[in-house]
């Protein structure tokens, strides 16, 4: 806690900082800014060569994406969102053990979500979406035809996504065996919240991403 | 940091229901066949409103100084100058159709 003394007597002098509490979520919010920009590029890249299909058309999404498996997909991210504000509420009122079940169900939603999406991807590479073409049939069983773009724009954006979840899940583990050995208690507990803003913002970007991707 | 111990924890369920039901709006209005700019608004304003229901509460923006806030909202303002400044790479294709057309008409005047 000597940083947080530290902040106190500059606040004297200068004005005061951002978010007091500490350095660490700060820095874990100007990530988050950068990092928006990486999803809005690659976003905006897609819209892009999207409109810019023209006369070769452009697939549209619900021939070849299932959407009901990604609405849950969405659902879970929500779920797990909850489990992690629960998290980040119980050790703020200093119980570690319910802590780390909320830890634990958001780790849980984490991995599901990442098991689907390997399930997906898979289900889609079968079916013939790949980064070089697009399937001969559409979902209805109608002949479809399109940019072979929609492979790459997709895979692209959903794996940058996924990979973002898998640190996610990576970086809970890490807090939630730190949360085991009692390292948090109701006064140091920056470290959840900052793992929480983490989490919390690839749960935004997948919301961004479905409506996007999918649904449009 | 020792008043977070006697905090008031915001309602995260009544937001969870929210984000529950705009998730089943979002893929009701997105079934449907209808005029494509009409459901990109539609969407895209839905879920706008998702995501700021998570930032605000779930990241805990509305307890934050403003500063943060506006800190945070700069690259969603970057990114709408982004789509802008693609604006002329999403007509590229039909200013080449424009091109192509004169020489296919040319063509046609001569096997004539």
């Amino acid at each position: 806690m000597e940083h947080a003394t530290t902040l106190d007597h500059t606040e004297d002098v200068y004005e005061p900082s951002l978010t007091p509490d500490s350095l660490g979520k700060l820095g874990m919010w100007i990530f988050l800014v950068g990092d928006t920009m990486s999803f809005g590029a690659l976003l905006a890249a897609y819209a892009a060569i999207r409109a810019g299909a023209g006369i070769v058309g452009w697939v549209p999404p619900d021939e070849i994406l299932g959407i009901n498996l990604t609405a849950f997909m969405t659902f879970l991210l929500i779920c797990s969102s909850v489990t992690m504000v629960k998290a980040l509420e119980s050790i703020q009122d200093g119980k570690v053990g319910r802590m780390c079940d909320f830890l634990g169900l958001t780790i849980l939603g984490g991995v599901i979500f990442l098991g689907l999406q390997a399930y997906e991807w898979y289900h889609l590479i079968h079916h013939g979406l790949t980064l070089t073409g697009i399937p001969e049939h559409g979902l209805s069983g109608a002949a479809i035809s399109g940019s072979t773009l929609f492979g790459p724009t997709f895979y692209a954006i959903t794996g940058f996504h996924g990979l973002h979840v898998t640190g996610g899940v990576i970086y809970l583990i890490v807090i939630l065996r730190n949360g085991w050995s009692g390292r948090y208690t109701a006064e140091f507990n920056h470290e959840v919240e900052i793992v929480g803003l983490y989490w919390h913002f690839v749960d935004l970007i997948w919301i961004m991403v479905f409506t996007f991707i999918y649904l449009l | 940091m020792a008043e977070n111990g006697h905090k008031e924890h915001p309602k995260y369920f009544r937001i969870f229901w929210w984000l529950l039901a705009l998730t089943i709006i979002e893929v009701a209005v997105a079934i449907p066949e209808y005029a494509i700019v009409l459901k990109a608004i539609l969407l895209i304003g839905l879920a706008c409103s998702k995501a700021a229901l998570v930032a605000i509460y779930f990241m805990h923006l509305k307890f934050e100084r403003r500063t943060l806030t506006i800190i945070v909202l700069t690259p969603f303002i970057i990114c709408v100058f982004l789509v802008i400044m693609l604006m002329p790479d999403l007509t590229l294709d039909t200013r080449l159709d424009g091109i192509e057309k004169p020489a296919a008409e040319v063509v046609d005047t001569s096997s004539h």
